[in-house]
Order: structure tokens, then sequence, then C-alpha cells
């Protein structure tokens, strides 16, 4: 992780991300990551070969409930939340795209 | 500091029908009208529902009923927290205007206790920032001086109380968003071990990180704050399942025969002036009876980069829901692809797109094991570091933030001098161990300096019972009042 970042691969993080920016940000945001990268190669030197990844601090794992009915949220409400619903549904634009 | 009523004062005031929720209400609401417009510590007020919470309390007291152990006492929320019918903003464009649908846990709980919610306070956008310089809305100013940052993210809660808006706030800390800003402030401000508090309504930032706290004026009122929202929450899977302790039962107990641990390669870059109270800290406590042992903690050094990918990574997931097809913004489009991608564009702020593209660059194909991957083995080995040095001392102390309050625009062209605020946070959020900022004497321009106390998982009450000593112990020379 020694090479400098580069406008493409921030480009393509971006789509990734689902995040339209202009030429000017992806400029600035290659900057500002390719120095915080280089902070971050404090970490580069250290042997963690025999370290375990720690996920979450807690000892608990797959907390279960009993597959029973409860109260959810009023389907209305949260509807009227949305930028546009119809017929008790999310209303978005085409998904496969207007172009081909 | 002025001399404001306490949160225990108040709830003992009107338990006892000594004092009315109404009459507590109308002074608090009043000093937020005179300043607030300065100080901008809310995003949204909410008098109206605050005022028949107030009365609904002074009615259960005349009925010989008891609210609960907030009655009538004024808390401010910062704004990630969900309230139902009640704006919840992030401080972000993208949910300008939403309201949720339900309320969260510790919102619940609170009013159950007889708290009385007066308001919804600023945050760094997301609750990402150390100033809250990030929010869509403004900054929060601090109220010791309103040319100086409060701190962030939960800047507002800090400066609620603060400037006396209410003598209790919550805001959530992720990586010393409750700690740095309550130092930045001169108040106490409290990050209880993770899962001790449900998350349950907690809008997500890193959701193996976050935690909701209090901010008080006293040791006393956190613990008191503390006993509400502490506790199990079948809502919340991660929420810890143990019983809760009685917070403040060793407050008045002192430290005799106590060990204070003192990091010997805790890493540089706090002031001189807040290295000399953090000093007189460990001075005091000793004088108190304590023992003062020296423990390494090897990985601290390596908490910044361990933070800054993990935060970062679990943001950029947490924060794809934001896409403009169940609420918030939508900027349309031709196809869902590119409403997502425009919707974001517009809605989300500087840094929020910053952390965005690093956690998406951190966990993307080709880097996850240099960076993702790497960042969780040294929060085992910062795990293991702690865990050896709480075999030889009871709690730890270091500085809560590496400097007093800074003048606006000071770290915000370079955001990695930002992120070095939460170098003496950040290992307790990545261990989920409890942390609080506590007040000790002043430093630079007689602002205020804040002393951390760290303990063990589930060590709260040891936590709060050091913590009371320092308040006892507190410096007063070269203070403001």
């Amino acid at each position: 992780m020694s090479d400098r970042l580069t406008n493409d691969v921030v480009v393509k993080v971006a789509q990734l991300a689902r995040l339209d920016l202009t030429s000017s940000e992806i400029e600035r945001a290659t900057e500002q990551l390719g120095d915080m990268l280089a902070h971050f190669a404090d970490i580069d030197s250290l042997d963690l070969s025999s370290i375990e990844p720690m996920n979450q601090p807690l000892p608990i794992v797959n907390v279960m409930r009993d597959d029973v009915v409860q109260p959810s949220l009023d389907r209305d409400e949260v509807l009227a939340a949305a930028p546009q619903s119809e017929d008790g549904r999310f209303w978005v634009p085409p998904i496969l795209g207007t172009e081909g | 500091m002025a001399d404001f009523s306490t949160a225990s004062e108040i709830a003992a005031g009107v338990r006892s029908g000594q004092l009315k929720a109404v009459d507590v209400l109308e002074q608090h609401l009043a000093t937020v009208d005179a300043r607030d417009a300065e100080i901008h510590a809310f995003n949204h007020v909410m008098a109206d529902e605050a005022r028949q919470q107030a009365a609904a309390v002074d009615a259960t007291v005349a009925a010989g009923d008891d609210p609960g152990p907030l009655a009538g006492v004024p808390v401010a929320l910062k704004d990630n927290m969900c309230t139902r019918g009640i704006p919840t903003t992030c401080s972000s464009k993208i949910l300008e205007g939403w309201t949720p649908p339900y309320d969260g846990t510790v919102v619940t709980r609170l009013h159950e206790s007889g708290a009385v919610a007066i308001g919804k306070t600023n945050l760094d956008e997301f609750a990402m920032g150390s100033s809250t310089e990030n929010s869509a809305f403004g900054p929060t100013r601090n109220p010791l001086d309103t040319n100086l940052v409060p701190g962030g993210s939960s800047g507002g809660s800090a400066a609620a109380v603060a400037a006396g808006f209410s003598p209790l706030s919550f805001g959530s800390d992720t990586g010393g968003s409750i700690r740095q800003p309550a130092a930045l402030c001169g108040v106490v401000g409290v990050k209880p071990t993770y899962g001790r508090v449900s998350r349950y309504g907690l809008v997500a930032f890193a959701s193996s990180l976050d935690q909701i706290g209090p901010f008080t004026h006293t040791v006393a009122d956190a613990a008191l704050a503390l006993q509400v929202v502490c506790g199990h929450d079948p809502m919340d899977s991660t929420s810890i399942p143990d019983p809760v302790p009685d917070y403040s039962a060793l407050l008045d107990r002192g430290v005799e025969g106590m060990r204070i641990g003192r990091i010997t390669d805790l890493p540089a870059g706090a002031d001189p002036d807040v290295a000399e109270r953090t000093e007189q800290a460990f001075d005091a406590l000793a004088a108190n009876g304590a023992t003062i042992v020296d423990v390494e903690v090897p990985a601290f050094t390596y908490g910044l980069t361990a933070y800054y990918i993990i935060a970062p990574a679990e943001a950029s997931s947490n924060l794809a829901r934001y896409d403009g097809v169940r609420y918030g913004l939508r900027v349309d489009a031709p196809d869902t692809n590119a409403m997502y991608s425009a919707t974001r564009a517009a809605g989300f702020g500087d840094e929020v797109k910053r952390r965005i593209l690093l956690g998406t660059y951190a966990l993307s194909a080709g880097y996850y094991d240099a960076y993702y991957g790497k960042a969780l083995k040294i929060r085992r080995l910062m795990a293991q570091d702690f865990a050896k040095a709480y075999e030889q001392a009871d709690v730890l102390l270091t500085p809560a933030s590496p400097s007093v309050a800074f003048p606006f625009g000071t770290k915000t062209a370079d955001p990695f001098s930002m992120y070095l605020c939460d170098t003496y946070t950040i290992p307790a959020n990545l261990t989920g161990e409890p942390g609080m900022s506590v007040p000790f004497g002043t430093g630079q321009d007689d602002l205020p300096v804040g002393v951390q106390v760290l303990a063990p998982a589930l060590a709260e009450p040891v936590m709060l019972q050091v913590a009371a000593e320092l308040e006892r112990n507190a410096p007063t020379e070269g203070g403001r009042s």
C-alpha cells in the first residue's frame, strides 16, 4: 500500500459508494485520502499474522428472539416519510436505466 | 462556571412537590430564548411537547404518585436520536424534514423516568467531527467563549449543559464524541461500556463503536442519568443482559487503596496545560490514598489508524441506506442508480463524503486485507493490552482531549489535524470499555481541562467513584469565576 492513490481509483470508489462527485471533488478527495493513507502507514511494519481479528467488543453471538409476531411500524406512517410512494409501496425511477 | 441547578436537585424538588416541573421548564426555556440564537446548541426546540410533558409530571405529583427519578428534569437530545414525530436530522441535509415513526429506547426510558425533553441538539453531520463545524446547519459555539468550538461531535449537547439550557443532555460517542466536547465545555461526559445502553433509535454511524451517554454538571448527576438509561433492551441485539448495578453506591467512598494506572507509553500530543492538569489529577488521587502504578499499552499509539479505518468502513455500509427511496432527500434522475448518486452527492457534506470514500476504499477488493483486516487485528491487540493493564490498575487516567477549546477554522483545512482530537478517547471505543471526562481545573486562557477516567468493561461504578474524587479535588485557582 505504498503507491500513491490515483484519481482513477477514487472515481471507481465513488461509483461503488454511489456518490456523484465533480472532477474538482475527485481531485481534492484523491489528495486528502492519499494523505490519510500516508498517516496509516504506521501499521505497515506490524507483524499481525498471529492475531485474530476483532469485529466487535462483546462476547455475545447470534442473539435470537422467539419467532412470534410482534407489533411493527405503521405502514402508512412509514410510507408518508418517503419522497414518493404509491399503492402502499415506495416509488422509484426505472431500475434498469434509460440507456440502450 | 455559573451556578446552575443540578438534575438531582431538580428531580428531588419536583418529586417532593417543592418545585413545579412547569416552572423549572419555563426557566430553562427562557435561558434558551435568551442565548441560543448565539450558541446554536439546538437544531429544534420542543417547547410545546415539553410543556405538555412537564404538566403531566406535575399532575402525577399532585395525584400522589412518583413521576420517576428524573422528575421534571429538562433534557436535551443529540439530533441523531430518533424522536417520534419530531425532526431528527443528524445535522444533515439528507435527513432534513424527516420525522421518525418511533422513539429510540433511551428517549422512551427518559420519558418514563419523568424527564422533560426540550430539544434536539446540533452535531457534526452524522456525528463525524470534533468541533460541530461539520453541521449542515452551522456550528455550535462554546458557551464559555463564543469564538471557540464546543468540541464534537456532540457539541450541541455539551453546550446545552454548559449554557444552562438543560442540566442533562445525551450524546453519542463513537471515538470520543461525548468525552471531548465535555472536556472543552467544562462538563461531565460519560461513554458507558459498549452495549450497556440500547442503541435502538440511535442513527448508526459505526455500529461496533457507537454508544449513548450523558452530559451533566456533576458526577452524581451522571450516575443518576446512567441508572435510568442503562440496561438490557430486546430491541438491540448488542445490548448487554447483565443486571445494572447501583451507579451512585461508590461515589462517596473515596479512593483509599485503589490502584490508578499511568500509561507510560501514551502517545504524545497533549498541550502542556492539559498534561500539567492530568499530572495534578494523579497527585490528587495519591494524596487521597490511591497508589499510582505505571502500566504499558503499546497498541494505544495505533488506535487512531485502526479507528479511522474501522469507523469509516462501518459508516460506508451504514450510510448506504440514504438513497432517496424510503426517507429524506431525493434528487430526481432517470434511473435508480443515477438517483442514488445524485441524492447522496447533494445530501451529504464534505466530511461525510470523505469518510464514505475512505471506508469504501478500505473495504474494496485488493485493499481489504491491507487496511480493514489489519485494523481489526490492531483492535484485538488493543483489547489484550488494556486487559493486561487492568490486571495492575483499577482505572487508568489520561487527558480527555489533547487541548482546551480551540478557535473556529483552525483544524478544518487539514482533516487529519481534526482526527488527532480523538487520540486519547478512541481506544475505549475500540475495546468497548467505558470512559468519562471530568472537569479538572483550567488551562490556557482559563479554559476548562477534562481528565479522562478509563475502566474495564462494566466497571462504571468504580470509574464514577474515581471521577467523584477528582471532582472533589478539582483545582479552583485560575478559574473564570
